[in-house]
């Protein structure tokens, strides 16, 4: 019997594959960001660039946020095709205006006439004790601010597939990668970090759900880490006869609105599992989608399961108890179904 | 140049501050060897230590009365304890402890104290800020305290440290700006984040002095400092100090630091300042060699039982979690 090898690749690098691939091919791609070059990026998300395409392409910024991401801008006006790093979301704050005031508002303002075909990347998401000002999970703040949109991807596969994209569109793109999807050495081993990654460049439609699990009982709305948070409680949840279907949305915006409500049309029953704070956020825009469109197919009322909105304690205890758990999805869903 | 008393002070501050930084380091590994695993062990999150810069610290420190306020960086340690935080509620919060300064809630980035008015960010340059507003305060107030802003080279790139040094200068505040030039922000060396070669040149541009203490010596800083501080502290504004230090050990524990030469790694352990400096003192004879050889042993003595206090204190009840997010 012929085995069939195919490669395997984790997050971080499938997300730099992805990244060199559209260099080679369009000479407008460029890289900039703290330690990107080097270091390879501190989530090694660049890892390798510099040695293939040297300085010029692959240049590591001073600290300066506010002039390297509105550099950025204005190169992307200019006709390059700039990817941005910002080492961790949480500093955003120094640069935000760079980012909601010029980079989202532009091309509206111009009556759509100056296009800003940027990528911004940057890590999210906590678990490993890192405090208040490096574990937040911000994409509801982006997806808030109209103008951009915003990629949170959960395997390697649609990691490189979805920067891909991201590199290819015309608008901006906040693309935000989870420090524990990406198969990193240092951090607490994810088994789904590492995957088969084809060869080839491929893209995967940005706004475009996928479901990585079927199931028929509820479903199961997340993004990034919590998708194997999920997908792990799913497993539980099997063995007392209860089958999730588990919605991975891939990006916040544009949302697949169509595919949350074809799903709980499907199985009744929502849960919807975010890292981000709770409030104004990702969960409420999901379960208001279903009750506007899908509420005449909820069999009970939506639950969500989110990061609540306090600061991110250091203290391990303290974060673990704040932070969403495959237990704790597995709990909520026995909760929606009655058990 | 300090007295005898001074200097036998900053010499044990030194030794203490390098005892605890390595102290912690030794703790923070355990349980993340032989895989290292960022989140396992007794310590989580990233760890930056300061060994090699406490002389900028502990020269700038000895200036400082308790009421004066500090702010400083994601790599505090050194700072905090010159400054004259409690060594074991300082210990505990790096553990994560009810007994740390912030009950477990800040970690070792975001050390509050309003004990020492001590305040730090994991946010590059944005202690700078504060540090304007605490003088501000203390103006406001009529008192003479001073604030003083630790802060990286690479920090000195930020908007903040701009928009800072103008407006203290422009309300002639008692602020003391304090660069630490390791000359590394992380992998990115200083020649190729920085248009010119010091900072201290920057100040020129706010009408402000500006000193490049160009070695890392504990003495020439405390010089520096003494003048900066009581300028400050007489309504003279405020100034930016420069020295050049060392980073001795990674950016953040488990940093291989594949981007710094081993010869220049084994250049900076020779030239250790706290070392350099105990030698100095012991050929001038303001401490005997016997005398050395006691702080180091009183300062482990101090050290352990602040890591053993942090140790044998209790985890904070985890519902604490969601106490303290308003006043
Ligand atoms: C606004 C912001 N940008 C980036 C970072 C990530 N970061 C943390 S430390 C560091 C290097 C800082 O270098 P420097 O100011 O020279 O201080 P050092 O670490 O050398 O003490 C960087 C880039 C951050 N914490 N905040």
């Amino acid at each position: 019997m012929a085995i069939e090898t195919k490669r395997l690749l984790t997050t971080s690098r499938a997300i730099s594959e992805g990244i060199a691939q559209e260099m080679e091919r369009d000479p407008s791609v460029f890289v900039m960001g703290e330690d990107i070059g080097t270091y390879g990026g501190i989530f090694g998300a660049t890892e390798g660039l510099l040695a293939k395409f040297g300085p010029e392409r692959v240049m590591d910024t001073p600290i300066s946020e506010t002039a390297f991401i509105g550099a950025a801008v204005g190169a992307a006006i200019s006709g390059m095709r700039p990817i941005a790093e910002l080492m961790f979301v949480d500093f955003f704050g120094v640069c935000m205006d760079q980012i909601y005031n010029h980079m989202a508002k532009i091309h509206y303002e111009s009556g759509g006439n100056v296009k800003v075909p940027i990528v911004v990347t940057t890590a999210i998401g906590g678990g490993y004790g890192d405090g208040a000002q490096h574990s937040q999970t911000l994409y509801g703040t982006f997806a808030h601010l109209p103008g951009m949109k915003v990629v949170v991807p959960s395997t390697p596969y649609d990691a490189k597939g979805l920067m891909i994209s991201a590199i290819r569109d015309d608008n901006p793109v906040v693309y935000m990668f989870h420090k524990g999807i990406m198969g990193l050495g240092w951090m607490t081993p994810n088994p789904r970090a590492t995957a088969h990654v084809p060869e080839e460049p491929y893209a995967i439609p940005i706004g475009k759900a996928d479901v990585k699990r079927e199931g028929r009982d509820l479903t199961i709305v997340t993004v990034s880490l919590m998708v194997h948070r999920a997908l792990d409680a799913a497993v539980d949840l099997a063995t007392e006869g209860i089958d999730a279907e588990v919605l991975d949305l891939r990006s916040i915006v544009p949302l697949d609105r169509e595919a949350i409500l074809a799903s709980v049309a499907k199985t009744h029953r929502l849960l919807v599992v975010d890292e981000d704070y709770r409030s104004f956020g990702m969960s409420g825009e999901v379960i208001t989608t279903v009750i506007e469109g899908a509420f005449d197919h909820l069999d009970a009322p939506p639950v969500r399961l989110a990061y609540p909105d306090v600061p991110i304690p250091y203290s391990r205890p303290l974060e673990q108890f704040c932070l969403p758990s495959s237990d704790k999805i597995a709990a909520a869903a026995r909760q929606l179904m009655g058990r | 140049m300090p007295d005898n008393k001074t200097l036998r002070d900053m010499h044990y501050q030194l030794v203490r501050i390098r005892l605890f930084e390595e102290t912690i380091q030794k703790v923070y590994f355990e349980g993340k060897t032989p895989a290292f695993d960022i989140a396992a062990g007794t310590v989580p999150g990233e760890m930056h230590l300061a060994a090699g810069q406490e002389p900028v610290a502990v020269g700038v420190a000895a200036h400082l009365r308790p009421s004066d306020a500090v702010t400083a960086t994601h790599r505090p340690h050194h700072i905090a304890l010159a400054h004259g935080m409690d060594i074991r509620k300082l210990a505990a919060e790096i553990f994560g402890k009810e007994t740390g300064l912030g009950h477990g809630k800040g970690g070792h980035m975001h050390l509050f104290d309003p004990a020492t008015n001590f305040g730090c960010s994991g946010i590059i340059a944005e202690g700078m800020p504060t540090a304007v507003g605490h003088a501000l305060a203390f103006k406001k107030q009529g008192r003479d305290d001073i604030a003083v802003s630790f802060f990286g080279e690479g920090a000195a790139n930020q908007g903040a440290f701009h928009e800072s040094l103008n407006l203290a200068a422009l309300w002639r505040l008692g602020v003391v700006f304090v660069c630490e030039d390791n000359a590394w922000a992380i992998s990115v060396p200083k020649d190729k984040a920085t248009a010119i070669a010091n900072n201290s040149d920057r100040a020129a541009a706010y009408g402000i002095p500006g000193v490049l203490v160009p070695d890392n010596d504990p003495v020439a800083i405390y010089e520096a400092a003494g003048e900066a501080v009581s300028r400050a502290r007489r309504g003279g504004g405020p100034s930016l100090i420069e020295v050049k230090t060392d980073r001795l050990f990674g950016h953040f524990e488990g940093d291989a630091q594949a981007y710094r030469t081993p010869q220049e790694l084994a250049l900076l352990q020779e030239r250790d300042a706290i070392r350099a400096f105990e030698r100095r003192l012991i050929e001038s004879a303001d401490l005997t060699a016997k005398d050395a050889q006691d702080a180091w042993e009183r300062a482990r003595t101090e050290v352990d039982d602040a890591i053993d206090f942090a140790r044998s204190s209790p985890y904070p009840e985890p519902s604490a979690a969601l106490q303290h997010v308003f006043a």
